[in-house]
């Protein structure tokens, strides 16, 4: 009979109407986070997270614009792990990272850190093959996507303070690959020191 | 390996049949049979008729600058499955002419009219040559490897002006408003726009002989886009109606061009990953496959095994995510206002979430590497895949199945709507699941398999009626054995590394070409490279599904109502990325 189909397709959206108040009701009274929501594969209604009040904690791997690693020395200056061996300005698919690199001012020889530093974010397409490559880990992608400003141009190229973040926020949003990193390190000063 | 050139039977066969103009192409790396302009037609008719090369994949061409010649290429492949067949035609730089295969595979005729568009090549006998991609008053052929883009810099990338000495500033800057673009001679935009789309009227055989009339009215040329919900981005269908009935439409694509392949020639091999990801953007894993499958022919890697298996349980989860969202959003097409596209959009989170955690990013995923994969699935992931593939995708595609299939409203509207005939759509050189839905079984995955697909169990869905109830139907299939398939990667996925060698960032390519192709969910995606050895591709073409499945659209259309132009349009499932490359 025609209009079977059609009432039987109007019921399952009835049935998705109560299951989502049924199961934000029972959210609430769980105080579920966001994440756990999202989770819920068994669910059967549809989850909403109530963005910017609510915000999904981004994974680990999440990318958006890198930024540069240093380390605070003890006076407060920032050491930048970058040597500007220019590896991710060659890699970097949109050639959007400038680097110049620092020389020496009476000899003239280049010294293995940047003197400038420069991401054009207007063309960083966030591959990250920048962190990906680096051999020093000294550049990584960043988690902050609120990135909207009023207006664009110059305010979009990120100088080297810009980019700058100390190794601490690095450990934050990379726990996995920051404990990684320190194992690995570790592992070969034992190995240079047993040397 | 051997030096004695072993020479296929196929291509012995032709050479004994036509001894004066066919000749092998020995070139160190390359493959095929370098045929005389002239005699191509006489060729092809042989290989279409006699040998049981029906259908035509891919039509591109290649700039040997600066050897003052440019190359056509072919690549025809038999609908039963197989290897393909490759025919290459030398031409001179200076106005080149091939003869068109159009009248012979009507699906070339998009192609023809891009590589015309593209490299200037001349194709005789085309029913519609003009430019596609470009506008009409753009100077010059841009894949030319003279030609040179406004903001130029330089030809091949890494640019110098980076290291040691960058400076951050917009090179936008440097060029005012007005001279980033470039103008033919003696050009007036006041006299262009109106030439330009008669031409295109022309072409559509618009006729103002009442006599030739069905109903006693005008004939009307309505332009449905570019700015259309319908389209599903930026696309235009000019149609030529009686009443409301189609006699005649062409599909305008071209607005967002980027021209994806001349980036594609200045980028290294390995940054043309992240590229690719941006072309067909619902299926990003496939693509990535794709080109990662192509490069590694060419420099001869194999992936490892962990790699291969994780490889296909993305570009299936791709295929999930890419089939649920088409199905919802035809719906949007009939009218069913985004309560069925939500439902769809549901489960695409899902996998996309997935996507986020193993790739790091939910579209632009930038995963595959040459020799592997950039980084692990983990133990977790891996668990809420199967939770997902186990316990909530069957459940819920069947939900949205029930909910549509036997709606009558969509069974109205699609049943019988925008047939494609078996023969017509070999023809056209349709792929995926529009070719599957006019009952012919070809699937890259079983024709020409690749990855570990040849140990898969699966089946090829294929519904008879070549209408858009069944190209809904086809993809609904597919779903279920793409989940069929992930059950069993699951099952036997290998411990083990999960690149083979090194991770580099400069691909060592030897010289020479390879045609690698994946089924993606929109059909055959095909990616042709040539190497000339340097740390830049020198050709990199990609065959877009979507865009030669668009050649066959006004064949659809035909007859039907200007309502079920748009249900046909959202059938065929284009994608604009990939469409305008």
């Amino acid at each position: 009979m025609n209009g079977i189909g059609i009432i039987k397709g109007l019921l399952i959206t009835l049935k998705h109407f109560f299951d989502t108040y049924i199961f934000d009701f029972g959210r609430k009274q769980k105080n579920l986070t966001p994440d756990d929501k999202r989770g819920m594969v068994n669910s059967s209604g549809l989850f909403t997270i109530q963005y910017p009040e609510e915000v999904l904690a981004a994974s680990e791997e999440f990318r958006v614009i890198p930024f540069l690693v240093y380390e605070t020395a003890e006076n407060g200056d920032h050491k930048y792990r970058c040597t500007s061996c220019g590896i991710c300005a060659k890699v970097c698919p949109t050639q959007c990272i400038f680097i110049t690199r620092k020389k020496d001012a009476e000899t003239g020889k280049p010294i293995p850190s940047p003197e400038e530093f420069y991401i054009d974010t207007d063309k960083c397409m966030n591959c990250g093959f920048c962190a990906e490559y680096c051999p020093f880990d000294a550049i990584k992608m960043n988690h902050d996507f609120e990135l909207a400003t009023y207006v664009r141009g110059d305010t979009h190229i990120y100088n080297k303070e810009m980019l700058g973040k100390p190794v601490e926020y690095y450990a934050k949003i990379r726990p996995v690959n920051y404990a990684l990193e320190v194992a690995e390190k570790a592992e070969k000063a034992e190995k240079a020191t047993a040397a | 390996m051997s030096d004695q050139i072993v020479i296929h039977p196929l291509y012995a066969k032709l050479l004994e049949k036509f001894p004066e103009s066919v000749v092998m192409d020995e070139r160190q790396g390359f493959s095929g049979i370098v045929v005389q302009a002239i005699t191509l037609l006489e060729v092809v008719k042989e290989l279409r008729d006699n040998l049981g090369y029906d259908y035509l994949s891919s039509v591109t061409a290649v700039d040997d600058f600066p050897e003052e010649r440019l190359e056509v290429i072919y690549h025809l492949f038999k609908s039963i499955g197989g290897a393909p067949v490759e025919i290459k035609v030398f031409l001179e730089r200076e106005e080149p002419v091939v003869p068109s295969l159009t009248p012979m595979y009507p699906g070339a005729e998009l192609q023809e009219r891009e590589v015309w568009d593209l490299y200037g090549i001349r194709f005789d006998d085309h029913p519609d040559l003009r430019r596609i991609l470009l506008w009409e008053g753009f100077e010059g052929f841009p894949l030319r490897k003279d030609w040179k883009e406004p903001l130029y810099e330089e030809d091949t990338k890494p640019f110098k002006s980076r290291w040691p000495e960058g400076k951050g500033e917009r090179k936008e800057l440097l060029n005012p408003y007005k001279d980033n673009v470039q103008y033919p001679r003696e050009f007036d935009p006041n006299t262009l726009s109106g030439d330009v789309d008669q031409a295109m009227y022309k072409s559509l055989e618009y006729s103002d002989d009442p006599n030739s009339r069905v109903l006693q009215t005008d004939q009307m040329v309505v332009n449905i886009g570019p700015q259309h919900p319908s389209t599903h981005g930026v696309f235009r269908m000019t149609v030529v109606m009686e009443g409301e009935t189609i006699v005649n439409l062409k599909p305008v694509v071209g607005y967002l061009h980027r021209n994806h392949e001349k980036i594609g020639e200045r980028n290294t091999w390995l940054q043309n990953m992240p590229y690719t990801d941006r072309l067909d953007y619902l299926a990003p894993m496939s693509n990535n496959f794709g080109y990662a499958i192509t490069v590694e022919k060419l420099m001869g890697i194999v992936p490892t095994e962990r790699a291969e298996y994780i490889r296909v349980m993305m570009a299936e989860l791709t295929r999930i995510a890419s089939h649920t969202m088409t199905t919802g959003f035809l719906l949007n097409d009939l009218g069913a206002y985004f309560t069925p596209a939500l439902y769809a959009l549901e489960e695409r989170e899902l996998i996309l979430d997935i996507f986020e955690e193993v790739a790091g990013s939910r579209m632009m995923v930038n995963y595959f590497r040459f020799g592997g994969v950039v980084r692990d699935v983990s133990p977790e992931v891996l668990k809420k895949i199967r939770h997902l593939v186990y316990n909530r995708l069957p459940r819920k595609i069947d939900e949205l199945d029930k909910y549509i299939s036997a709606n009558e409203i969509v069974r109205i509207r699609c049943e019988g709507v925008g047939v494609l005939t078996a023969d017509d759509a070999i023809a056209f050189s349709t792929t995926g699941p529009n070719l599957r839905a006019s009952g012919v079984p070809y699937d890259v995955r079983r024709a020409d398999p690749y990855s570990i697909y040849e140990s898969l169990d699966f089946d090829v869905c294929t519904r008879d009626h070549g209408d858009v109830f069944d190209r809904y139907r086809v993809r609904i299939d597919e779903i279920h054995q793409s989940i069929r398939i992930l059950k069993q990667v699951l099952d036997r996925i290998p411990e083990g590394p999960i690149m083979a060698g090194k991770p580099q960032y400069v691909a060592k390519v030897p010289a020479g070409e390879a045609y690698g192709r994946v089924e993606g969910p929109r059909g055959e995606l095909g990616f042709y490279v040539v190497s000339d050895g340097k740390p830049n591709p020198k050709r990199y073409h990609v065959r877009a599904p979507s865009f030669i499945n668009l050649t066959s659209l006004a064949q659809m259309c035909k007859g039907a109502k200007v309502a079920d132009a748009v249900t046909i349009l959202g059938a065929v499932d284009i994608v604009l990325g990939e469409v305008d490359r």
